[in-house]
């Protein structure tokens, strides 16, 4: 058995907070052989990302190694003094993060932050400092690498500055990398391109890799090995196939089932024995069956949304439209949404997916009637809604038929407001209940509709969980007997196991309550599990619809065909590793 | 750094207090975890006290003349000492109290209604009213504010009155901005967006959801801004503005007392100067010990 | 490069036109007989109608202003009742010595306030943290001509340090021949080394008041956005990738801290000019606050209104400054059309 390289023994981090000592993360054991990669899963307060800062001793004030050990190359770090900590970092082990832009320093060029690397390391001299600088950018793929070098990070893509933090990362050749959630935040393709060249430069230099990350799939497709942390314990060791396909630990199974993926139905993603701890029983009321006779209940045609383009807005725009002299080389507006038409039935589920900046956010803004059209059509049930302005729209009772759930759980609820005053608004303002005990009633209907426990209903938002606040979010919605729901990224906030338990909630209460569903996701493997339908945009246009299971398995349009390569495959059904690339050979990014 | 320091809320937890009940319990945690907080809310109650009861418990009456004993100097009749018209200092210095914290507090009042509506409006509703409060707060603002008050109190009039008023206006921007700031970030919030949804009209949104979660840094700004608002006062009458002689206030008072500092009649001066800043101090730490009760991000 | 600075010129413009409007309806919409004030508390009936008429009072108020607008532009101000000198004169012979003042009690506060700003971020918990919070906290309470009397009293009249608060120079020295103003540039500009000590030591207690009254909105400033900009993501990639202390402190976090700083020295700025009445007043400094301050005492009303006009223009030209300041050192800002 060879010497690992990183070798972490019953590490246990203590945080002093204000209520005390907190342990994060407790008796944890994770060996790194030299050349390979482990990943670290975990859901939220899993404590993965603790262990990593551990390993890098780049903890908090307040965190601190109070058991246990880690040896890398047979230092030992945590006894190691903070000058040799420096000599380690950077040069033998570094690390990225998520939320790329953040990580680099805004008002220095990328190139000189790259430099300082380099000389602080002393792989270079003040002279070859720049020539290295910008082969180490072409080595990460960046297009134009000289005319990049003197790029300010606001000036660049999120993928791009996710390519210069792996640069800086990976410029002195250390021996491990630490990739937190790499990918996390950027769109699926980039995540892909990001993955790979990760994996790629970590390949050719024979280096060690932990990739922490709280997708599975993930992964199970990057990683040899994977390490499943629960509440600051690690629960599960072992290779990617075996997590994958045969996990032992009651949580690893737990987590592999919740995890979306092709192949498995809305029911099998929630643990065999139901999972309902964390909730009451939804209660459902009724079932309407799916008429697909009658007219749609919404129809969009030829919608178009423009926007001015940055710059150009207001006195400032108008005085600079005047004044210049060489007509611009874009148009003067921008079309978030380019003409696009589709329809969605009574009791339907409509899936709408793309990459951010496709516009369909935009969309469902639109069809929300929040915002204000530019130009086209939307028919609800008959009614010429795209016609009424947004501003008037709110006091109408057709606003009670069409409503929405929020992504950020936390963002869409009044911080001041209990879960019982946030449900109830809805029908204090268009419902017609009056009186506290009848409003009252009404609310703890609702509460048992979602599964919502009663003794909740009087908490803030900040002492609820992210599901139970998910609930409160879904219940308000559903207050005033919608026929339209719009679902924007519902999920995306929550953790995976959390999430199983809310996709089955809403399919629950559209099949009781016969609503449809516009369901706006990136997340092609949810909206495989809840939607009838799937349409695909891409810069603002439609490029392909259809039936869910059509579209997803028997792509038609180049692009669906790029988005669903660009997830995550673990591999298995071959004997060689799981990470092998799948897709078309990387192009660089401009 | 992450987010495995909260302690997460368990869900079978009994339900904790909400509202008011919470913000007392809240408060009196932070209080005791923070003698300083303490310390300055009972000063607080001090200087309340001074100036309701003051004027009823002096010893002496603040404009009774003697000239027998001028410029004595602090001793156990004359607490603080006498002035050069026989005045007991610590007499005036307490009854000072009252006009002064009078002044702040109108001052404080008043712009909050005025510059506290004024920026949530801007910020919520942009356009127009954005640029209309923006305009007149940059205008207020390109005065340096000291001279601004000057000029206001010496066109107005040389009256208490006008030093409120000028004081409300000098501080409006600074009001308008942080009321702005806070809608502003608001204003495309989920709930927010949820309440339009929920058929909330655009004035109802404001007055029901929005302004209910800025007060609290509102309030902050107005413990803040009382103690400038008393500095401000001060220094109007120091130059001889608004408060005229014989009135105890306590900028007048070392005005008076400042030719004697040179000559070692130290007292005179340095008691209201004290008071003064005391006071100051007090808001000061207490408008820091409420941002901590209320937003503990912003710790400074 | 040129382009911003117009840019930056132009959009002061709105500034500047706001100021002179506002100084025009303070004086001329005044409660009361505008011609009465200006005429002063002692002029007779017939007086204050020579100065109504003189002074164009009785015209539309639209006139007025064309008026007032074309005086400004010629550089007249109008007449000081207690000096007889013409306004623009006194504040132009004045100004330097203000000037002088508050630049120095600026770079004296700085010095202090910077430094330990970023001391108390990079040593949380540590006395001289505590020690930086309780000056910020006390030095905001400080009213700025307590302060100065206080220090009058401490090193004039018990240790005899600093000698008697009567303005630039004492009797027995000569002001250096004018090149600045600046008293302290033109006696070293002249040779006369006397007179430099002589002057800097008559401002070394007024500057220092000052001083004390910036240092607290600086250090606190500079603390808050220190600590800020450590906890930040870039700060912990810097530390990941191996840096040094010093380079993570220095290049990384400072001059990203101190653009927040360089924001708050517009406000000090409005401070400052506002303290500096009073410190003058308090130290007998014959500078413009101290000129408007005995304006006021005899009700004369033309200086006045030249003061607070110079002041506000003084101010949007310094911020002004700052403004390109910060342009220069965020590059965010600078590519904003």
């Amino acid at each position: 058995m060879t010497i690992p390289l990183i070798d972490v023994r019953d590490l246990t981090v203590e945080f002093t907070t204000r209520r005390g000592i907190v342990r994060a993360i407790e008796h944890v054991n994770i060996a790194v052989a030299k050349g390979q990669t482990v990943g670290i899963v975990g859901e939220s307060g899993s404590g993965k990302s603790v262990t990593s800062y551990a390993v890098m001793r780049l903890l908090d004030r307040a965190g601190r190694i109070a058991e246990g050990a880690v040896t890398f190359s047979g230092i030992a770090i945590a006894a190691a003094t903070e000058p040799e900590m420096r000599r380690l970092r950077g040069r033998e082990m570094s690390m990225i993060f998520q939320n790329p832009r953040a990580a680099l320093n805004p008002i220095r060029k990328v190139g000189h932050q790259l430099e300082d690397v380099l000389l602080e390391q002393s792989k270079a001299v003040s002279t070859t400092a720049s020539e290295m600088a910008i082969e180490l950018l072409e080595q990460v793929k960046i297009a134009r690498p000289r005319e990049r070098y003197h790029a300010f990070p606001f000036e660049l893509s999120g993928g791009m500055c996710q390519r210069v933090v792996i640069a800086l990362a990976l410029a002195c050749r250390p021996q491990l990398l630490i990739a937190d959630e790499p990918t996390t935040g950027l769109d699926v393709t980039t995540q892909k391109t990001v993955m790979e060249l990760i994996v790629e430069l970590t390949r050719e230099r024979g280096m060690s890799t932990i990739l922490i990350t709280h997708d599975l799939g993930l992964a199970a497709t990057y990683c040899d090995e994977i390490v499943v942390m629960e509440k600051g314990h690690v629960v599960e060791t072992a290779t990617s196939r075996q997590v994958f396909t045969a996990p032992a630990h009651p949580y690893t199974q737990r987590l592999m089932r919740a995890t979306p993926r092709p192949g498995v139905s809305l029911r099998d993603l929630l643990p065999e024995d139901d999972g309902r701890s964390e909730s009451a029983a939804p209660t459902v009321v009724r079932l309407i069956p799916v008429s697909a006779t009658r007219a749609p209940l919404l129809t969009v045609q030829n919608l178009v949304k423009e926007y001015p383009r940055k710059g150009l807005e207001g006195f400032k725009g108008v005085l600079q439209k005047i004044t210049r002299r060489v007509p611009p080389p874009e148009p003067d507006t921008f079309r978030a949404v380019d003409g696009i038409s589709f329809s969605i039935q009574r009791s339907e589920s409509v899936g709408l997916v793309g990459e951010s900046g496709c516009g369909k956010s935009t969309t469902s803004t639109i069809v929300m009637r929040l915002i204000d059209k530019t130009s086209g059509t939307i028919t609800f049930d008959g009614e010429d809604i795209g016609a009424i302005p947004a501003k008037k729209f709110s006091r109408l009772p057709l606003r009670k038929r069409i409503q929405m759930v929020f992504q950020d759980p936390t963002d869409s609820l009044n911080p001041r407001f209990t879960a019982a005053r946030a449900i109830m608004d809805p029908i204090l303002r268009l419902g017609d209940i009056k009186g506290a005990s009848a409003l009252r009633a009404r609310c703890e209907e609702l509460a048992r509709e979602v599964g919502l426990p009663l003794d909740l209903l009087d908490r803030f938002p900040h002492q609820l969980s992210g599901g139970q606040k998910a609930r409160v979010g879904i219940a308000r919605a559903i207050a005033l007997r919608p026929e339209l729901v719009i679902l924007d990224e519902p999920t995306a906030a929550l953790d995976v196991s959390v999430q199983a338990v809310v996709l089955n909630l809403l399919q629950e209460l559209k099949e009781s309550l016969g609503m449809s569903y516009l369901f706006v996701s990136h997340d092609l493997n949810v909206v495989r599990l809840l939607c009838d339908r799937v349409i695909v945009m891409q810069a603002g246009k439609i490029v392909e619809e259809g039936p869910t299971d059509r579209v997803l398995y028997e792509p038609q349009a180049p692009y669906t065909r790029e988005l669903l390569a660009a997830l995550p495959h673990p591999r298995f059904d071959q004997a060689a590793p799981s990470h092998r690339m799948t897709a078309a050979p990387m192009t660089a990014a401009t | 750094m992450t987010d495995t320091t909260a302690a997460p809320s368990s869900p079978s937890a009994p339900p904790r207090p909400s509202g008011l009940a919470a913000l007392v319990r809240h408060g009196r945690y932070v209080i005791a975890e923070n003698k300083v907080t303490g310390f300055a809310f009972g000063l607080f109650i001090a200087i309340v006290l001074a100036a309701l009861i003051g004027p009823y418990v002096v010893p002496y009456d603040p404009l009774a003349s003697d000239t027998a004993a001028a410029l004595k100097g602090p001793s156990l009749a004359h607490w603080f000492g006498t002035d050069q018209l026989g005045r007991d200092v610590f007499s005036r210095v307490i009854v000072a109290t009252r006009l002064d914290f009078f002044i702040a507090i109108a001052s404080v009042a008043l712009v909050f209604l005025m510059g506290g509506l004024a920026g949530v409006a801007a910020g919520f509703f942009g356009g127009w009213t954005d640029r209309i409060v923006g305009r007149i707060a940059d205008t207020i603002m390109a005065f340096p504010l000291f001279v601004l008050a000057m000029g206001i109190v010496a066109a107005l009039g040389n009256t208490v009155e006008n030093i409120v008023i000028a004081t409300a206006i000098v501080n409006f921007p600074l009001y308008a901005r942080v009321a702005r700031a806070e809608a502003n970030v608001r204003r495309d919030a989920g709930f927010v967006l949820a309440a339009r949804l929920s058929g909330n009209s655009e004035a109802r949104i404001v007055l029901a959801h929005i302004l209910p979660n800025i007060m609290p840094i509102m309030i902050v700004q107005m413990s803040l801004t009382m103690g400038y608002a008393i500095l401000n006062a001060a220094g109007l009458s120091f130059i001889g503005l608004g408060v005229r002689p014989p009135t105890a206030e306590w900028g007048i008072m070392v005005a008076e007392g400042a030719a004697f500092m040179v000559s070692g009649e130290w007292w005179i001066a340095f008691f209201p100067g004290a008071a003064l800043m005391i006071a100051v101090f007090c808001f000061n730490l207490l408008g820091d010990g409420l941002r901590d009760i209320v937003d503990p991000q912003r710790r400074t | 490069m040129l382009g911003m600075l117009t840019k930056r010129l132009m959009l002061a413009l709105p500034s500047l036109v706001g100021v002179v409007i506002v100084t025009f309806l303070l004086t001329r919409a005044l409660p009361g007989d505008p011609a009465a004030y200006f005429a002063g508390p002692a002029a007779t009936t017939e007086a204050v109608e020579q100065i109504r008429v003189k002074l164009g009072l009785d015209k539309p108020l639209i006139v007025q202003f064309g008026r007032y607008v074309s005086d400004l532009a010629r550089g007249d101000l109008g007449q000081s009742l207690t000096t007889g000198q013409p306004v623009a004169q006194e504040l132009r012979t004045r100004l330097p010595a203000s000037a002088e003042l508050t630049l120095l009690g600026l770079i004296v506060s700085m010095m202090i306030a910077v430094p330990l700003g970023i001391m108390a971020a990079t040593r949380p918990g540590s006395l001289i943290d505590h020690a930086c919070r309780v000056v910020t906290t006390a030095g905001v309470s400080l009213p700025v001509f307590f302060t100065g009397l206080i220090l009058v009293y401490v090193f004039y009249y018990l240790l005899g340090w600093a000698p008697a608060p009567l303005g630039r120079l004492d009797v027995f020295a000569n002001p250096p021949p004018t090149v600045t103003g600046f008293y302290l540039i033109d006696s070293l500009v002249a040779g006369d080394g006397e007179v430099f000590w002589a002057s800097l030591k008559q401002l070394f207690l007024p500057a220092l008041t000052l001083g004390i009254f910036s240092l607290a909105p600086i250090a606190r400033m500079t603390r808050a956005s220190m600590l800020a900009v450590l906890a930040s993501d870039f700060v912990r990639t810097a530390r990941a990738s191996g840096l040094s202390p010093y380079t993570v402190v220095v290049t990384y976090a400072f001059r990203n801290a101190m653009i927040p700083v360089v924001t708050t020295l517009g406000m000090v700025f409005s401070f400052l000019l506002g303290a500096n009445v009073l410190v003058e007043k308090v130290f007998a400094w014959p500078g413009i606050g101290s000129f408007a301050v005995e304006a006021l005492i005899a009700s004369d009303f033309a200086p006045l209104q030249g003061f607070v006009l110079t002041m506000a223009i003084l101010y949007v030209a310094l911020n002004l400054v700052i403004d390109i300041l910060y342009g220069l050192i965020d590059p965010r800002v600078r590519l904003d059309a």
